[in-house]
C-alpha cells in the first residue's frame, strides 16, 4: 500500500502495546533503533555524514565559503543550517520552498550547534567586519521513517567532526587557498534526544507510525558536559511537568550513549 | 550600531535593569475585544511589548482541500511589524516567524475543542507591534483571550511566560537585552487545569540540575498571567454590564 | 455540595463549575469527574444539570431551525446562502420551486440573485456536510421588504421570551411583523418606518439587557414612552402652528 497512513486497527494496536510499556518492533520505551553512521562520503563537501536510524536516512553536507559577517558580530564566522525534506524521502513531501516542518527541523539542529558553541566561530574571521568564513550545514532527508530530528542532529555532528577546512592565506585582502587541510576544531558535541508521548507514556525515537498517533513530542539537546542547550516541544498535545522532568533524566543518559557512537575518544 | 557598554543585568540588591526582582513579571495590561471586524480579539502590553491578536472563525476553509474531515483546522500567523524592532525588519515572513507560528499554534491547539467544528478553519493572527523579548509568550497569552472573545469553546485558557538565566541567576520574564546577554531563555505555555505544558523551548546553556527550578519558575509565572487573563475577560463583561446599569438608571 | 459558583455568576473557559454527580449542560465539559466551562458566560444550575449561558457564541445549524440568509452564489442547480454560521448553506432548486426544476429553461438568478435575502428552514445537517435549506413551506421565501436586525444568536431565546411572551408583546406594541431567524437575524416589517424603528430599538435593548430580569415590562414601558413622546411632540407642533 502506498499510503503512509497506518490503518486504524494498527494504530490502536500500537497504542495498546505502549500502554503496557511495549512497542510494535519490540523495542523498550528507551531504546533507539539500529544506528549506522558513515562519514566523508561526499568528497566535494568539506565535511559530510550519513545516518541511518532504523529506516530513516539523513545525509548532511558541510560547505565552508567566505562571506560577510553579521553587523553585530564583525569578528565571528557565520553558521547557517538548512534542512530539505526532499520529495523522494516520503510521499508526503512536496517540492517547493521550505515549509514549517523543514524550517523547524533546521532551527532545532541549529540551536544545538550554536548554543553549545560547538564551532569556534571567532576563529573563522578573515578580516573583521569584512570577510569571515560561513559554515553551511545542509541537512538532506533521504528517507522519512520517523524521528528526523535526532537523525539530522546526529548526522550534523558527525559531518562537522568530519569537516576539514582548506588551508589559506590572506593576500591583498583576499583569501587564497593553499594546499592541505585542517580539521575544523569542534569544542562541543551536542546530541538530541526526541520523546513521543502516547497514552501518557514516554518513548524515545518514535518511528513513523508512532509519530502519527503521538499526542506530542519533546526534543532535548544536551552537550558533552550534561548542559541542556536546546528544547523543543512539538505536536498538538501537551506534557505534564512530571513528564518533562522524567524525560530530562532519560535524555541525560541517552545523549551520552548516542555521543559515543559519533565521537571516538 | 552595537552597544559595547557592558552593564550589569542584576545589581548587588538583586534588582534588574528595569527595576524588577528576579522572580517578578513585567507589568501587564490586557484589553479584550478591541477590534471591530474580527470574531474575537485582544491586546497586550507587557513591559515594552505591544501585541495584538485576532481570530476569525470557525469559518469555511480556503483553500478547500486543506479542510479536515473530523475537526477544525487551526491556523496561526505570528508576524512582526517592520517597525517593531530596533533595526527595521522586512515585512516578508522570516524563518523565525514561521517556526514561531508553528509552535504557537501547537501551544493553543490542545485548548480548543476543534473536534466540534469539522471542515472549518479557525484563523489566528498575532501581530507584534513592538517587541522587547518574550513576544511568543505574550502572543500566546493574548491569542488565547482572542479565542475566548470569539466564543470558541475551550478547555482552558493558555497562559505563557518565559524563565531564564542571567548572570548566574534564574529569573522570570526576560527582556530582549536580558535574553541576548543571558545564559538561557526558556519560553513556556501552560494550561493550569490539566497541569499541561503546551509550549516548551529553550536556547542557551543550562546545567541539568537547574532545569527543574527553571521550569517551576516559568509555571509560576504562567499562573500569575492566567489570573490576569481572567481579570481582563471579567473587565470586558463588567464594562458592558456597567453600560446597561447606566441606561437602566437613566430611565 | 460540589458546586463552586452561585447562579448567574460570570464564568470563563476553564473555570471549575461542579464535581461528580452533576450532568453537563451546554457550554461545559467533563474531565476526571470535574465539570468546567468552555465559554465566557453566566453559569446556572437546574436540578442536577449545570450549564453556561454564553455571552458570545456563533450559530451552529440545527435541523428544523428557521433562518434568514443572504445569497452569495448562484450555482448550476441551486444557491449558496450565507447564514452567518461556520458553514455555508445550500438551497437546491428542487427545494425552492413548487414544480420540477428544468435546468435548460429555468433561469436561477431571476428567482434568487446574489444579495437577495431569504427566510428558509434547515432540512438536513450533519458533521459530514453543509446545511441544506428549503423554502417550500408557508412564510418562507424571498424577503422583499422590512429591515434586518443582527443579534448574537444566544440572545434569540430572550427575544422570543417564555412561551413567546416577549415577541408577542413586541408585535402588539409596534404593530410590526417580526420574523425570527435562529441564526441571529430578525426581520422587522412594519406599516411605517417609525413602527420599524421602535421594534428595532426594542430588540437592541433586549440584546443588551438579556441577562437581567423584568425585561419584558421594561421594554414595554420603553416602547410606550417612545410612542407617547412622539404623540406629545406631534401635539405640541400642532399647537405651536395654531398660535402662529
Amino acid at each position: 500500500m502506498s499510503s503512509i497512513m497506518a490503518a486504524r486497527i494498527k494504530k490502536k494496536r500500537i497504542a495498546q502495546l505502549i500502554a503496557h510499556g511495549k512497542r510494535l518492533d519490540e523495542r523498550g520505551p528507551s531504546d533507539y533503533r539500529e544506528i549506522q553512521i558513515e562519514a566523508g562520503l561526499i568528497e566535494r563537501a568539506e565535511g559530510s555524514a550519513r545516518v541511518r536510524l532504523g529506516k530513516t536516512e539523513v545525509l548532511v553536507g558541510v560547505k565552508i565559503e567566505t562571506g560577510e559577517p553579521f553587523l553585530d558580530t564583525p569578528n565571528e564566522g557565520v553558521l547557517t543550517v538548512n534542512a530539505e525534506l526532499v520529495p523522494l524521502a516520503s510521499p508526503t513531501f512536496e517540492a517547493g520552498p521550505p515549509d514549517e516542518n523543514s524550517i523547524e527541523l533546521a532551527r532545532i539542529v541549529d540551536r544545538g550547534i550554536r548554543e553549545s558553541k560547538a564551532i569556534a566561530l571567532e576563529t573563522l574571521c578573515v578580516e573583521p567586519g569584512k570577510t569571515v568564513f560561513v559554515v553551511f550545514v545542509d541537512v538532506y532527508v533521504l528517507n522519512h521513517d520517523g524521528n528526523l530530528i535526532d537523525a539530522s542532529a546526529l548526522a550534523s555532528l558527525a559531518a562537522l567532526l568530519n569537516t576539514k577546512m582548506f588551508n589559506y592565506e590572506v593576500k591583498e585582502g583576499e583569501v587564497k587557498i593553499k594546499p592541505g587541510y585542517t580539521p575544523l576544531p569542534l569544542r562541543n558535541h551536542p546530541v538530541a534526544v526526541t520523546f513521543a508521548k502516547i497514552n501518557d507514556k514516554l518513548i524515545v525515537d518514535p518511528w513513523l507510525e508512532e509519530e502519527q498517533i503521538m499526542d506530542a513530542r519533546l526534543t532535548m539537546t544536551v552537550d558533552k558536559d550534561g548542559k541542556i542547550c536546546a528544547l523543543q516541544k512539538g505536536g498538538y498535545g501537551y506534557f505534564t511537568t512530571q513528564q518533562i522532568f522524567e524525560a530530562a533524566k532519560i535524555a541525560m543518559e541517552k545523549t551520552e550513549e548516542l555521543r559515543k557512537l559519533v565521537v571516538k575518544e | 550600531m552595537s552597544q559595547k557598554k557592558q552593564e550589569k543585568l542584576i545589581d548587588e540588591n538583586g534588582v534588574r535593569l528595569d527595576g524588577r526582582k528576579v522572580n517578578e513579571l513585567r507589568g501587564l495590561k490586557i484589553e479584550v475585544g478591541i477590534l471591530g471586524n474580527a470574531d474575537g480579539s485582544a491586546y497586550i502590553e507587557q513591559g515594552k511589548n505591544k501585541i495584538l491578536a485576532a481570530v476569525y472563525g470557525p469559518r469555511e476553509v480556503h483553500p478547500k482541500h486543506l479542510a479536515l474531515p473530523d475537526r477544525a483546522l487551526l491556523r496561526c500567523r505570528y508576524h512582526m511589524a517592520p517597525f517593531s524592532v530596533q533595526e527595521r525588519k522586512s515585512p516578508a515572513p522570516s524563518r523565525r516567524e514561521m517556526e514561531l507560528s508553528k509552535v504557537i499554534r501547537e501551544a493553543l491547539e490542545p485548548s480548543v475543542f476543534t473536534e466540534y467544528y469539522p471542515r472549518t478553519s479557525i484563523d489566528l493572527f498575532i501581530e507584534v507591534l513592538q517587541a522587547d523579548g518574550g513576544t511568543r509568550c505574550a502572543g500566546i497569552t493574548v491569542a488565547s483571550l482572542a479565542l475566548a472573545d470569539a466564543g470558541i469553546p475551550m478547555r482552558d485558557l493558555v497562559a505563557a511566560c518565559a524563565a531564564g538565566k542571567i548572570e548566574g541567576q534564574i529569573v522570570l520574564d526576560l527582556t530582549d537585552v536580558e535574553d541576548k546577554a543571558g545564559e538561557a531563555d526558556m519560553p513556556l505555555a501552560y494550561m493550569p487545569n490539566a497541569n499541561a505544558i503546551t509550549l516548551l523551548q529553550m536556547d542557551g546553556m543550562l546545567p541539568g540540575e537547574e532545569f527543574e527550578s527553571m521550569v517551576n519558575l516559568a509555571v509560576e509565572g504562567c499562573k500569575q498571567v492566567y489570573q490576569l487573563q481572567k481579570e481582563a475577560l471579567k473587565a470586558k463583561y463588567m464594562a458592558s454590564k456597567e453600560a446597561v446599569k447606566e441606561e437602566a438608571t437613566e430611565e | 455540595m460540589p458546586v463552586f459558583y452561585e447562579r448567574r455568576q460570570l464564568v470563563m473557559p476553564g473555570d471549575l463549575l461542579a464535581e461528580n454527580d452533576y450532568m453537563t449542560g451546554e457550554n461545559t465539559y467533563r474531565e476526571d469527574g470535574k465539570i468546567y466551562a468552555t465559554r465566557v458566560g453566566l453559569v446556572d444550575y437546574e436540578e442536577r444539570r449545570v450549564f453556561v449561558v454564553a455571552l458570545k457564541a456563533f450559530y451552529i445549524p440545527a435541523v428544523g431551525d428557521t433562518i434568514i440568509g443572504k445569497v452569495t452564489e448562484v450555482g448550476m442547480s441551486g444557491w449558496t446562502i450565507d447564514i452567518r454560521a461556520p458553514y455555508p448553506a445550500l438551497l437546491r432548486a428542487s427545494d425552492a420551486l413548487e414544480r420540477p426544476f428544468r435546468p435548460q429553461q429555468d433561469d436561477l438568478p431571476s428567482i434568487f440573485d446574489v444579495g437577495d435575502l431569504v427566510i428558509a428552514k434547515i432540512v438536513a445537517y450533519d458533521r459530514t456536510r453543509d446545511p441544506l435549506l428549503t423554502i417550500l413551506e408557508p412564510s418562507l421565501g424571498k424577503i422583499t421588504r422590512g429591515q434586518l436586525v443582527e443579534v448574537t444568536p444566544t440572545k434569540i431565546p430572550r427575544v422570543i421570551g417564555k412561551k413567546g411572551s416577549m415577541i408577542t408583546m413586541l408585535k402588539q406594541e409596534t404593530g410590526c411583523q417580526i420574523t425570527i431567524g435562529q441564526n441571529g437575524l430578525i426581520l422587522v416589517s412594519g406599516k411605517t418606518p417609525e413602527d420599524e424603528r421602535l421594534a428595532i430599538m426594542a430588540i437592541r435593548k433586549i440584546e443588551r439587557e438579556a441577562h437581567t430580569s423584568g425585561l419584558t415590562d421594561r421594554v414595554t414601558e420603553m416602547i410606550r414612552k417612545e410612542k407617547g413622546e412622539k404623540e406629545v411632540v406631534e401635539n405640541v407642533t400642532k399647537e405651536t402652528r395654531k398660535t402662529h
